[in-house]
């Protein structure tokens, strides 16, 4: 039987057929280029045009780059090196990129500052690190603020105890009224800075002795003042422009009213005004003699600014959710306070995340602005090494490499702001 | 009511500053230190190098005053200003001195109250144009178009310039002097206006700046000067002939190098009391009867500061001109030290 029937049929393929190469031009490189560059006739234009203009870019770029001159002492003998860039001139001048004219001594300074950076974001930025860092966090604006402006170790301590006592106060107060407390805790640390501060700042100067060399505010630039600027602002504006959202969105007339002034008045000047305000007009109202530090007016107007826009961004964030979700609070017996910070604002601020780094990311860009009051930010460094004459006339280079500098800083922070919404994103999609 | 307190504050602030201001002296003096301001970076004049450390030919004249007042030319805060933010500066205090290329006009005199203490640059408005252009007058250059920094006072010096002569031309707004330096070397201009100085120290800085050239007319006077404010006339005069003693030492010719010497005594009695040996010039100034020596011994007199600085030698190459000594065919005239 079995014989029959393998003599009847001749060949029986006992292993599958192995699946033949699809056709050259579906397959790899080539089926990627078809489908993604040359799908059509129009396609296939505006892909060969792209590559023209890509080739005619690269043209000049390539060359300038390839023969750029790293060593030379000034922009003629560049120009006798090479054809290309003249990068001698960041060579030459990089540390006023980066810290302006700190003394070139103390530049570990900055430095060491922006290391401890990291740490002391990273418990606000990921929920991974143990929130036990935080209290690093907390102390850092004080060893911040030492190591750049230096002098002794006392003036930081002694703010540092002020904030402890209204903290304590806050404490003791916060069982009975929490808005007394709230008061009480901000009176606490205004009574400080304005009488105790000083004894206690020159007190503990004799406990810690001179500390670091005392760098004033107008030699510090460059990179270094951006981020200043930049990073106090931002952390400055973000829990004020939601407290402003808030008091927007009040039924207290008086706290409405405020808000409304403030964000409108702010919002209705140029943040340029604003600036010769704290540079100039201020100088004539505050008596002779009074040194308030230009950084410190700076960055209170910087921040004033972005909060006005931020709150309306986290309004917005507030105008989304539905009403529902402030009758749940509501209904769950929350106070206000505990309403807000445990179902209102996590959602608003979630939908308004691409809103507030969009603010963050235009504030920290705006912060170029100062070099219009003579503040040697990184744009405002390149009028002097324009005024050498040995650089006199160079552009390119200079520009561009500020430009790579803030364009590594925002796309870092946008680049946080796609994480922040994946790592928040609860919705079936 | 609230208006009032306002404006009681304001009040006040002012008579403070206004009392501030009667003794700059002495608060330089407590300060140790002489608060300057200068402007945010321009060629020849002033700029902070590589070192942070400011040099320039204003710079110069903050520091000669600086040694005059102090005794040492190193005791200078200086303090970068704008075009919009200098005359703030001053008025309101924050500086004592401001020397940043500031021209003397009647309104600045007059209605800003400021006290102009003397002329340090004679400078007036000029042209570059390329060689190629074919152009050797500004007479020539009807229906040429100008690259010109918008809200100056070249813009007007130019329209009125081009109207007395019946020319027409299109202008080519822009903000900076880097910009106009571009535009004008992408030939999105024939002419480039601003202050000769600003000219030439633009040119020194074209790849070749053989093929470009500077127009013979000046088209407006732009005497540049220190500044104090009104109301504190010693320390005015003190600003005023410490500029004085530096031209006239070179007028003398008393020079860094051979100070010392004539410190030990000379047979001019002029120079005698210049340096302080004789007479008490500077006791009636409030100063140490060497202060004019001091100011001199920092850089040297006004000739050997215009060499280093913006002078024939420099890259940006301007010579004297009007800023010679009035011995020399130029305006250079201090009064005499009696």
């Amino acid at each position: 039987m079995s014989d029959t029937h393998a003599n009847t049929i001749a060949f029986v393929r006992e292993t599958q057929l192995p699946p033949s190469p699809p056709p050259a031009a579906e397959t790899g490189a080539i089926k990627w280029v078809r489908e993604n560059l040359f799908s059509s006739i129009l396609n296939s234009i505006l892909t060969l045009l792209s590559l023209l203009v890509i080739f005619m870019v690269l043209k000049g770029m390539v060359p300038w780059f390839w023969n750029s001159t790293w060593n030379a002492n000034s922009l003629s003998e560049c120009r006798e090196a090479g054809t290309g860039a003249c990068f001698a001139v960041i060579r030459e001048r990089w540390p006023q990129f980066f810290f302006g004219f700190y003394p070139s001594t103390e530049y570990w300074r900055p430095l060491l500052t922006f290391v401890l950076l990291f740490p002391a974001l990273a418990p606000i930025l990921f929920n991974k690190v143990p929130q036990k860092a935080l209290f690093f966090t907390l102390l850092y604006p004080f060893i911040g603020y030492w190591l750049i402006w230096g002098g002794s170790l006392g003036g930081p301590v002694a703010t540092l105890l002020g904030v402890v006592v209204a903290y304590c106060v806050y404490r003791t107060l916060v069982a009975q009224a929490p808005v007394i407390a709230l008061l009480a805790s901000v009176a606490a640390v205004v009574i400080w800075m304005l009488f105790i501060n000083g004894f206690a700042a020159d007190a503990l100067a004799g406990v810690f002795g001179a500390g670091l060399e005392e760098v004033d505010s107008r030699n510090i630039g460059g990179f270094l003042l951006t981020m200043i600027l930049g990073i106090v602002s931002i952390s400055l504006a973000l829990p004020l422009g939601i407290l402003l959202a808030l008091g927007r969105q009040s039924d207290l007339l008086i706290i409405k009213a405020i808000c409304v002034g403030f964000i409108e008045f702010i919002r209705g000047v140029p943040l340029i005004t604003l600036l010769f305000v704290a540079s100039v007009l201020l100088s004539y109202f505050l008596p002779p003699g009074t040194t308030f530090d230009l950084v410190l007016r700076v960055i209170i107007l910087i921040t004033m600014f972005a909060a006005a826009y931020l709150a309306e961004v986290v309004r917005g964030g507030l105008a989304a959710l539905p009403r529902g979700q402030y009758e749940a609070a509501d209904s769950l017996g929350l106070d206000y306070w505990q309403a807000i910070r445990l179902i209102i604002m996590p959602q608003a601020l979630k939908i308004s995340i691409p809103g507030i780094v969009n603010v963050f990311i235009g504030l920290y860009k705006d912060t170029t602005l100062v070099s219009i009051i003579s503040m040697y930010d990184p744009l405002g460094v390149v009028q002097p090494i324009l005024a050498d004459s040995d650089w006199n006339g160079i552009l390119w280079e200079l520009y561009g490499f500020v430009a790579l500098f803030f364009f590594i800083s925002c796309y870092s922070m946008s680049q946080y702001s796609r994480y922040l919404e994946n790592k928040l994103r609860t919705d079936h999609r | 009511m609230k208006k009032s307190v306002f404006f009681g504050a304001v009040a006040t602030a002012g008579l403070l500053a206004g009392a501030a201001s009667a003794q700059t002296l002495a608060e330089v003096q407590d300060r140790d230190s002489l608060r300057c301001g200068v402007t945010t970076g321009l060629v020849g004049f002033a700029a902070p190098d590589e070192t942070g450390e400011w040099e320039g030919f204003d710079v110069a004249v903050c520091r000669a005053v600086a040694a005059a007042v102090l005794g040492d030319g190193s005791k200078v805060e200086f303090i970068p200003t704008t075009g919009s933010t200098r005359f703030t500066a001053l008025a309101s205090g924050e500086i004592d001195l401001l020397a940043r290329n500031t021209t003397w006009t009647f309104s600045r005199d007059v209605d800003l109250e400021f006290e102009f203490v003397g002329v340090n640059y004679y400078d007036g408005q000029g042209f570059l144009v390329r060689k190629d252009l074919g152009v050797t007058s500004a007479t020539e250059l009807d229906g040429a178009t100008v690259c010109i920094q918008t809200g100056t006072t070249t813009e007007l010096n130019l329209a009125d310039f081009f109207r007395a002569n019946g020319m027409s031309y299109e202008p080519v707004p822009i903000e900076t002097n880097a910009e106009a330096q571009q535009q004008y070397l992408a030939n999105a201009c024939d002419v480039y206006t601003t202050d000769a100085s600003g000219l030439a120290a633009t040119r020194a800085a074209f790849e070749a700046p053989d093929d470009h050239m500077l127009l013979p007319e000046i088209i407006s006077k732009e005497p540049l000067g220190p500044l104090v404010r009104h109301g504190d006339n010693v320390w005015g005069d003190i600003a005023r002939w410490t500029l004085n003693a530096l031209i006239t030492a070179e007028e003398l010719g008393v020079t860094s190098e051979n100070l010392e010497e004539m410190m030990a005594g000379t047979d001019n009695p002029e120079i005698n009391r210049l340096l302080g040996t004789e007479g008490n010039l500077g006791e009636m100034l409030g100063l140490e009867a060497d202060w004019a020596a001091n100011a001199i011994a920092v850089a040297g007199n006004y000739a050997e500061i215009f060499e280093a600085n913006i002078g024939e030698e420099t890259a940006i190459g301007l010579a004297r001109g009007l800023n010679a000594q009035w011995t020399d065919g130029g305006l250079l005239y201090s009064p005499p030290f009696r």
